[in-house]
């Protein structure tokens, strides 16, 4: 059975609540999956701390039983979902967020990143649901050797990344990138959904 | 260089340097919260946000101001009753993975603060834009682009056989305005020019060269799979006016082509295409070892090819049958030198290409809303854009670029109509992060600070006297059901409904 999400848009607040609290530098480790994955809320000014998740549902800022009870229904319009590592099986991957913060997760081996992120509230779209068909799930790899270490890139994957915005040499889909033991580990950057300010747009 | 913008509200807000895209200079206009001379506004400061079209751009910003500041309220206009703009009506029948964004939407949409008002469009002859003004904090223009470019050449409004390419993908995709397009594709000599190298020109050249078997499986129209069951076309030209290396194609569509079951492609002459593509970007080369490679055999039962440096000058048709086209003559173009190839001149050299069907793909083009001038929203009508700075709606003067107060755009009516569902989604963050980052940091929206603006409670009002029925989400959601119900029969994920009328019955 897969584990009970909430919806994309709750996790988003969720994550938007707890956004607010962390800050660059932040590392969080957390095993995977959480029935709803949180973050502990943090005093301000406790930002150099190392935390870990907690199950606790935060409190929302406008949590009418209205609202949950027609997002709790839409869980079918969610992306695939995680499986529970076997112990002793835990893989580590870990997400460098645009402001700098890095959340590694313990996962298990099949997983696709586009999925880990989403379970985990990390802000990645996967605007075609992970069919390869709209590059909003960018991910860099950070390290050379471990890029190398993937499998390549078929000519699918290649095509949708030739439309990325700001492709590197390491860039992947995350959707395409299934957590493996060789990978055990991988780290990969998340780069700005947004193009605010950004030199591209003064083209 | 230095230039100043006057904000109407604080001349002395901490300026940042931007680019309008209608006025190529640098400007001013974002109040950094924290400033001084702006009182911030709290999060829960009621705010209430009108989104005109519910296209990607539209949702995409209303998902991110949801995000941002749960306690929006967020009402969107769309002039047809069934929403997703292009996504419904533009993105091909055969790229059902492509369409899977509605699944965000919807829940955006059923998101407490969000209503959605179908089947009315926002303009005078309607709801005028002005009833909007004194109803909302902010109004955000992502009406993506209505029209498309014409040529206007001899013959292109006269003859019969020449389409737009937006005319003959809304009648396949059912868009009730050209559901009575009724291409005529059973003339004998099979041949089909697209003028224009775009995505959507690719997207025409497949629909016409897909066996009907494969799209069957699919939500094109009965309609337009009835006409192109009786399909005649065999070859499809599609004509670019600069080089390969200029084409606006992306690598996919290409592909998706060169892999059509019995499909030929006519190899590119190696004068033309460049052959030793080791120095040139990642997609420009793999773009041109894909056109390269071609297909595995040529000819096929059926063929299209890429012809380059062509531009149209006439569309022409013979004795014997005036009004009907038979030819399209063509301009023999050459790159200018030292432009790379990106401009051509022409040669003063024709060729004529027979044929008695083409499409003009040459782009789509935004329009302003009536009503919307009048506002004071600023439209660059060179460009087909509403003038603004990333997304802020601003208004060219001599002394620099002004703000328009609680005024936003995003999507194809600000930065044209180009770019994928990525870069418009990308574009709907900007937006979605400037309206909320705005209001927060106190700057000038519509109306007095501390208003209480009524939304669609109030505008309601209005609209129950122009006789339109407003469509609501769970109209949507029935209107959705019974598509998928129709399709279902028929064995297809959704037979969409091709009429306004139909829709409404069902509401
Ligand atoms: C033929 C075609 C195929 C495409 N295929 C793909 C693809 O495969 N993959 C991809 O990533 N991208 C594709 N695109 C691009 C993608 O569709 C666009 O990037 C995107 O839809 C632009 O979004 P938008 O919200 O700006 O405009 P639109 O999607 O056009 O939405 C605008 C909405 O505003 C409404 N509207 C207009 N005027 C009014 C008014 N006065 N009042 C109220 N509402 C109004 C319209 O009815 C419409 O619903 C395709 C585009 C076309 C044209
Ligand atoms: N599968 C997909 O991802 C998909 C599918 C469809 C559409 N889209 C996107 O939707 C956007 C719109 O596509 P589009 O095809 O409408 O526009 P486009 O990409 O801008 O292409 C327009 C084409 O028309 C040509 N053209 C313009 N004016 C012309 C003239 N006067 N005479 C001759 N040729 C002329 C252009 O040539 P010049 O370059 O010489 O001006 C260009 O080849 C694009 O960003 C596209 O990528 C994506
Ligand atoms: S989710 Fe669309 S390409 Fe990965």
């Amino acid at each position: 059975m897969p584990p009970p999400r909430g919806s994309s848009i709750l996790r988003n607040l969720q994550s938007q609540c707890s956004n607010r609290l962390f800050h660059a530098g932040d590392s969080i480790v957390t095993r995977c999956p959480r029935p709803i994955p949180t973050r502990s809320p943090v005093q301000p000014g406790a930002h150099n701390r190392t935390f870990t998740t907690r199950t606790l549902r935060p409190r929302l800022p406008f949590q009418s039983s209205i609202y949950l009870r027609q997002f709790s229904t839409t869980s079918y319009l969610s992306h695939g979902h995680l499986t529970h590592p076997k112990p002793g099986e835990e893989l580590k991957v870990t997400f460098v967020t645009k402001e700098g913060n890095e959340f590694t997760f313990e996962v298990a081996e099949g997983d696709n990143l586009l999925d880990i992120g989403q379970a985990h509230d990390l802000e990645m779209e996967g605007a075609c649901g992970g069919s390869c068909a709209c590059s909003t799930c960018h991910v860099i790899v950070e390290d050379q050797e471990m890029y190398d270490l993937l499998e390549e890139p078929d000519d699918d994957e290649n095509d949708m990344l030739d439309l990325a915005f700001g492709l590197t040499e390491t860039s992947r889909l995350g959707c395409q990138v299934k957590m493996k033991k060789d990978i055990d580990g991988l780290k990969v950057k998340l780069p700005a959904m947004t193009r605010n300010l950004q030199a591209s747009d003064f083209k | 260089m230095k230039y100043i913008l006057r904000h109407p509200l604080t001349r002395s807000a901490a300026w940042r340097s931007q680019r309008t895209s209608c006025n190529p200079r640098f400007i001013n206009t974002l109040h950094q919260p924290g400033d001084p001379k702006v009182a911030s506004r709290r999060a829960d400061a009621p705010f209430r946000l009108a989104i005109i079209g519910s296209g990607p751009s539209g949702f995409y910003t209303a998902y991110r101001v949801q995000s941002k500041l749960p306690t929006a309220r967020i009402d969107m206009y769309e002039a047809l009753p069934v929403p997703f703009g292009l996504v419904r009506f533009g993105v091909a029948p055969d790229h059902p993975e492509v369409k899977f964004c509605i699944n965000k939407f919807d829940e955006v949409a059923r998101h407490p603060n969000f209503t959605y008002i179908g089947n009315t469009p926002i303009g005078s002859e309607s709801l005028p834009f002005s009833s909007l003004l004194p109803n909302y904090n902010a109004i955000l223009l992502s009406y993506g682009a209505s029209k498309d470019k014409t040529l206007n050449l001899p013959g292109e409004s006269i003859l019969s056989g020449i389409h737009s390419a937006r005319a003959f993908v809304g009648w396949y995709n059912g868009l009730p305005e050209h559901r009575n397009l009724n291409p005529d594709l059973e003339r004998s000599d099979g041949k089909a020019v697209v003028i224009g190298q775009g995505n959507v020109a690719l997207d025409v050249a497949r629909i016409l060269l897909t066996g009907v078997d494969e799209l069957r499986k699919t939500d094109i129209t009965e309609y337009a799979l009835e006409a192109l069951s009786g399909s005649k076309i065999k070859e499809v030209e599609v004509v670019g006016r600069r080089g390969p290396l200029q084409a606006a194609f992306t690598i996919k569509e290409v592909r998706e082509l060169m892999t059509l079951p019995s499909v030929g492609f006519e190899p590119v002459p190696p004068s033309i295409i460049p052959q030793d593509t080791s120095t040139l970007p990642r997609a420009k080369k793999r773009l041109m070892d894909t056109i390269n490679k071609g297909t595995k055999s040529y000819p096929l039962e059926k063929n299209w090819k890429l012809s380059f440096f062509s531009s149209p000058t006439a569309f022409l048709s013979s004795s014997s049958n005036p009004g009907q086209l038979s030819h399209i003559r063509f301009e023999k173009t050459a790159p200018v030198e030292g432009t790379n190839g990106d401009k051509v001149v022409g040669t003063g050299e024709h060729k004529d290409v027979y044929a008695s069907l083409a499409f003009r793909s040459i782009g789509y083009k935004s329009e302003p809303i009536s009503g919307m001038i009048e506002a004071g929203i600023p439209f660059d009508e060179k460009k087909g854009v509403v003038c603004n700075t990333l997304g802020r709606v601003a208004r060219p003067t001599p002394e620099g670029d002004i703000q328009v107060p609680g005024m936003y755009t995003t999507g194809w009516v600000r930065r044209g109509p180009t770019g994928i569902i990525a870069s418009t989604m990308m574009d709907a963050f900007d937006a979605g992060d400037n309206i909320v980052n705005d209001w927060l940091s106190g700057v000038e929206f519509l109306g007095e600070q501390g208003d209480v603006r009524m939304g669609w409670e109030a505008v309601k009002r209005e609209h129950s006297n122009i006789g339109l029925k407003a469509v609501h989400w769970s109209d949507w959601d029935k209107i959705d059901k019974a598509e998928k119900e129709r399709g279902k029969k028929i064995g297809k994920e959704r037979e969409k409904f091709g009429t306004e009328e139909e829709m409404m019955a069902i509401v």
